[in-house]
């Protein structure tokens, strides 16, 4: 039952979802002002030693 | 008619054990899941067994998977090239199957997550997620039982960037009826123009001699691993259309597609259309209802170059000598999927995720002819390549600085405290509570119910299971292999009824005959 419930109010969500972003990207200072916020997280949560890190990243080929 | 188009994902995780100097990504991944095991997941049987990095075979009690019907080899052309190399089955390694009808394993040298069998995108959107979260935990329950300063992360990503690449493979059932040739001409070029909303986003290229100030940056991250239009391979040479032919069910109805040119999404609404786009043009093959395909002059020189168009205005040479760009195409495809869904309508694809399929495809492509910014809470590429510019002009920083491959790499770090795709604002087409729960809980509408059920109600009574059967240990009787040959038989509806009124497994396997 809650599969039915799932599928039928997530089309809802979604076009509403879609509309509010539609037009958040009309208004381009707040965008911008989203993402300097977003970017000041960044600068806290990333890797501090960005080129050891990289480096390091080293996976086996897989299928 | 075209038949249900059931579908799943398996997606390799890249693995690090942080803070250990020497240390080997096979026994990392076993540790990983024994891990998992070991943690008491809710709905799993609790296993007792000591927790070792070595691959122990006999190291869990969990249920095992069963190997008896694995064919990788198998080819679907009927006649296959005599160096076709069939992909090595892995017996030793650390291998289970979950309460949710999913498979969780170690593959090659990476932990590996197959979702259970989904009848819809939407569903397979919903059991992405709770592999996400199971192996949130996973990583979760291992760091717990490692030393101070150590720590196992996992990525949702398909390379290295330094030529190593791994899978997110989709799986497809398909009527054995239709020829592999039409799935073959029908697929190849929209595998290839897909990418522009598949894509996860690279930063650099991994072809020797392409380096930063060639290619700063581009769409997918697995185009540049294929060489082959056709082929058995996964992991090398890797061909545009795998030919695997290894159904897991009654091979003279089914074929099983198995896709694996997809990167690994961290957006749900690229997964979802991902699976969803792909489920439709199957359908539409299997209802001969294709009046264009496009095919491409050179499909492997066309993947890299959509992968490395950001301008998404490169037009492709067609094999009729004419040209086109992907997103054109995809528009194209998108037109007769329409006509396809107005004649024969969406049945074969699940009607409510097919319809959710069109809109959001539509929403897409027009998004992306308009201003691809405009959908960077819709798809991976857009919303990393949108973080990677933000941070180039703050730090006055070029391509090459180390900073933006980091910034590549945690986007797709699973730790919370840690993924970057958590941060960028992405749509979520599925709550995290519904994942949660799917993440012990089998989908109701294909086999997978029956398979998670028994694990439920039966663990200790099961000796192996697999994507078609499962084997019962009877106590003094032989065991008991049961086959799920239909993939969409074995549902709530064929036998809720049957499992709720069966106490022993005794019961189960005699109601299950009458």
């Amino acid at each position: 039952m809650a599969e039915r419930e799932r599928i039928k109010k997530t089309p809802q969500r979604s076009k509403q979802e879609a509309s509010e972003t539609v037009s958040s990207s009309g208004s381009g200072q707040e965008l911008k002002a989203e993402l300097d916020d977003l970017l000041d997280e960044i600068d806290e949560v990333l890797e501090t030693n960005a080129e050891e890190f990289v480096k390091s990243y080293i996976q086996k080929g897989g299928q | 008619m075209a038949i249900p188009k059931i579908v799943g994902i398996e997606t390799e995780y890249g693995i690090m054990l942080r803070g250990v100097q020497e240390w080997n990504p096979v026994a990392a991944s076993s540790m990983l899941i024994n891990a998992y095991l070991a943690s008491d997941p809710g709905g799993i049987e609790p296993a007792t067994s000591r927790v070792d990095s070595r691959s122990d075979p006999d190291n869990h009690d969990s249920v095992v998977w069963d190997f008896t019907d694995e064919s990788p080899g198998a080819d679907a052309r009927e006649e296959a090239p005599e160096f076709a190399l069939p992909p090595e089955v892995e017996t030793h390694l650390v291998n289970t199957v979950l309460t949710n009808g999913a498979r969780y394993y170690v593959d090659h040298a990476h932990p590996e997550i197959s979702t259970p069998e989904c009848r819809d995108a939407l569903a397979v959107v919903l059991y992405d997620r709770a592999a996400e979260l199971i192996a949130i935990d996973s990583m979760a329950a291992t760091t717990r039982i490692l030393g101070p300063g150590q720590e196992m992360v996992l990525y949702k990503d398909n390379s290295d960037r330094k030529g190593n690449a791994y899978g997110t493979h989709e799986n497809y059932l398909v009527d054995r009826s239709l020829p592999f040739g039409q799935v073959i001409a029908g697929m190849t070029t929209h595998f290839v123009t897909r990418q522009i909303f598949t894509g996860s986003g690279k930063v650099g290229s991994e072809i020797p001699g392409l380096d930063w100030t060639v290619i700063p940056y581009q769409l997918t991250q697995r185009a540049e691993h294929f060489e082959e239009e056709v082929g058995l391979e996964t992991t090398l040479k890797r061909p545009i259309i795998n030919t695997r032919d290894e159904p897991h069910a009654d091979s003279r109805k089914y074929r099983r597609l198995h896709v694996i040119v997809g990167d690994a999404n961290m957006s749900q609404v690229a997964t979802f259309l991902k699976v969803g786009t792909s489920s439709i043009l199957l359908a539409m093959l299997e209802d001969d209802a294709f009046e264009r395909m496009h095919p491409l002059a050179e499909p492997v020189v066309a993947m890299h170059a959509v992968s490395h168009d950001l301008s998404l205005a490169e037009p492709l040479l067609l094999a009729d000598g004419t040209r086109a760009t992907a997103l054109e195409i995809q528009m194209d495809l998108f037109s007769q999927a329409c006509e396809w869904a107005e004649k024969y309508g969406l049945e074969s694809v699940g009607e409510e995720s097919g319809a959710m399929v069109l809109e959001r495809w539509e929403e897409v492509l027009t998004g992306l002819e308009r201003d691809p910014m405009s959908m960077a809470a819709q798809i991976d590429w857009v919303a990393k390549l949108r973080l990677l510019e933000g941070f180039r002009e703050r730090h006055d920083c070029d391509w090459g600085d180390p900073r933006l491959r980091a910034l590549d790499l945690q986007y797709h770090d699973l730790r919370p405290e840690k993924c970057l795709a958590a941060r960028v604002g992405l749509e979520r087409l599925v709550d995290d509570a519904e994942a949660e729960i799917a993440r012990f809980e089998p989908p109701s509408d294909t086999r997978a119910y029956f398979r998670g059920k028994c694990l439920q109600r039966f663990a200790s009574d099961i000796v192996s299971a697999n994507w078609d059967s499962i084997v019962f240990d009877m106590g003094e009787e032989p065991l008991r292999r049961v086959p799920m040959l239909e993939p969409a038989r074995g549902t709530v509806e064929h036998v809720g009824a049957i499992l709720e009124s069966s106490n022993t497994v005794a019961e189960l396997l005699n109601n299950l005959q009458s």
